[in-house]
């Protein structure tokens, strides 16, 4: 803890850099989600091939992913891309299949309903079926946030910022509470938004507790 | 209207507990209902629905009934587009509907699905204000609607902010009528609306839709498989056979009468002669009866009727001799109560009466005397000379 105080403003500097890197991705990965869970939750076939294809990318090491995707997309290996575009990848992975769930949810009867109202497509999964799937969807959200700050780690190994520097710093040096104060800030960082997340699914959901 | 006046009159006993506040016009305007030639093959080649020709009277309420899978939601279903037919026309006030886009067609027509299916993140109110609100209508306007359809339906306002997860089954289908009502469409849908509530419940809401349709004179099509509900609730009742075929389409009176075949016999069931008296009204004769009340004492002889200070029957008082006083634990409770108007009322109170005397009640509860069993069947001879009774 005292490394902390004593360096704050290179704590402060890693924790941004480290807050960039796993949220930026999870909100993409977020938005990319929803319509690749909804197309999931249409049709089998596309099921059949998105899921499997899901689970096969969430079983790349992380450490791969991030070395090879500057290769893929020819950007220099310092760029922020190369951790962004493999924790999209692994949001996806994780979120496309609570989308996809959470949509398969929504009692048949309501949908039914919202169709014998006249509700058209678009409006009907936006003002319906998606508010439905909000418990289930926030719930894969909140499990994809706490593994992408924690993944986001990892790409300190290609000179990345984020907690991992203190971490690689901190061995190289054999300074450990350098390495402690990573482990916090990781920590702190990971309950942090996971608490956000829950108060937020709260404050949107008033109704998923509305229990007789 | 010929078929309003006779409804009312075949029927009228279950509209009960007088007018309500708010009136809700429809402005006059009736639709009328055609299937024609209609027919339904899914795609695995099953014929859900086999050339169907039945013309749903406007202003009525009109029951399909038949076991499942005879075609009788699908039918339904065809009238707002849920489902297309694959060959035939349907026709509401003479318009072909597939020449309407579906979600405009559906916000013209109410519907109420099983088990409400009321969305479970929206408050009562919003739920009941969705059709106005797709239509268009602005906010306040439709809140408004809401507001006076909550009160129609029988429910208290501040249900108005509730979540449907909050409301037992029976307040969450009030609530479905309620919000298939409210953009006052002519023509209501009802896709075996009741049958997931408990046997009280589900007498209770129905007896709040006729109430209901006494004020609103909408064309109803309700589907169900309990033909209970359907001889209650229908002025003509589609009775369906497995296959899509419609057996028979007729009055109730009519289909207990005459059934059009041994499938449609079966489904009336085996105690039809029972049910031909709900549809019949008829003097029993009234006799007089010893009543006595808690703490009094009385030398009993024969049966007693104990009631309460109001003159309401609390139970029977039997099998001791002499002198006795009239002690709460001491009484046999009764049957179900006979209220003067059809003859399966008066002959259910006597059969279910422990001492074979149904009790008879005024509109305040209080006794009026009793009825036998032997005294119903007479009526019946007698309505039967009269031809009261259909053949």
């Amino acid at each position: 803890m005292t490394w902390i105080f004593e360096n704050w403003e290179r704590f402060w500097e890693v924790t941004e850099v480290h807050l960039r890197l796993s949220v930026v991705p999870v909100l993409i990965g977020f938005v990319l989600s929803i319509p690749l869970g909804w197309w999931a939750n249409r049709s089998q076939t596309t099921r059949a091939v998105l899921f499997p294809l899901a689970n096969v990318l969430f079983t790349i090491p992380s450490i791969a992913l991030i070395v090879i995707t500057p290769v893929l997309l020819g950007v220099k290996i310092l760029d922020e891309i190369n951790v962004i575009v493999p924790l999209v990848v692994y949001t996806v992975a994780l979120m496309l299949r609570s989308v996809a769930d959470a949509l398969a949810a929504v009692p048949g009867n309501v949908i039914a309903a919202a169709n014998a109202m006249g509700f058209r497509p678009l409006r009907r999964f936006l003002t319906v079926d998606f508010p439905l799937a909000l418990p289930v969807t926030i719930a894969g959200l909140r499990v994809a946030t706490v593994s992408n700050i924690s993944m986001v780690s990892v790409g300190a190994l290609v000179g990345l910022g984020g907690y991992g520097q203190l971490f690689t710093e901190g061995y190289q040096t054999d300074n450990t509470p350098k390495v402690l104060a990573g482990l916090i800030g990781t920590v702190v960082l990971a309950v942090l938004a996971d608490g956000l997340l829950l108060l937020i699914g709260r404050l949107l959901t008033p109704w998923a507790r509305a229990g007789r | 209207m010929p078929g309003y006046a006779e409804r009312v009159k075949v029927v009228g006993i279950y509209i009960q507990g007088g007018p309500i506040g708010v009136v809700v016009a429809t402005g006059g305007i009736r639709r009328v209902i055609e299937f024609r030639a209609v027919t339904k093959r899914f795609e695995d080649g099953t014929i859900a629905v086999d050339e169907l020709d039945l013309t749903v009277e406007a202003g009525t309420i009109t029951v399909f009934v038949g076991p499942s899978g005879c075609g009788k939601t699908t039918s339904l279903r065809m009238v707002n587009r849920m489902i297309d037919p694959t060959s035939g026309t349907i026709l509401v006030d003479g318009k072909d509907v597939l020449t309407v886009d579906p979600p405009t067609l559906r916000r013209g027509i109410g519907y109420v699905i099983q088990q409400a299916g009321l969305f479970p993140h929206r408050t009562v109110l919003d739920n009941i204000a969705t059709v106005p609100l797709l239509s268009g209508w602005d906010k306040r306007k439709a809140r408004t609607r809401a507001a006076e359809l909550l009160e129609i339906v029988g429910l208290d306002a501040n249900f108005g902010k509730r979540y449907p997860a909050q409301l037992s089954g029976g307040q969450q289908q009030r609530v479905g009528v309620a919000r298939a009502l409210a953009a006052d469409p002519p023509v209501l849908l009802m896709d075996e609306p009741f049958s997931a509530v408990d046997p009280v419940v589900r007498e209770d809401l129905q007896n709040e839709l006729l109430r209901l349709q006494a004020e609103l004179d909408k064309t109803i099509v309700f589907v169900t498989h309990d033909i209970d509900e359907a001889l209650k609730l229908g002025e003509r009742v589609a009775v369906f056979q497995t296959g899509g075929h419609l057996a028979q389409y007729a009055r109730p009176t009519e289909l207990l009468a005459a059934p059009a075949n041994d499938f449609v016999a079966s489904f009336v069931g085996r105690d039809r002669g029972y049910r031909t008296l709900t549809f019949l009204h008829a003097d029993v004769p009234v006799h007089p009866i010893d009543t006595a009340k808690l703490g009094e004492r009385i030398t009993v002889t024969d049966w007693t009727l104990v009631v309460d200070e109001e003159n309401r029957p609390k139970g029977w008082l039997s099998g001791v001799d002499g002198e006795v006083e009239v002690r709460e634990q001491d009484l046999i409770s009764g049957g179900s109560l006979y209220d003067g108007t059809t003859l399966r009322g008066a002959l259910d109170a006597a059969l279910s009466s422990p001492s074979a005397l149904g009790v008879v009640v005024d509109g305040a509860g209080a006794v009026t005397g009793v009825v036998q069993a032997g005294d119903v069947i007479q009526a019946l001879a007698k309505a039967r000379a009269a031809g009261e009774v259909p053949k």
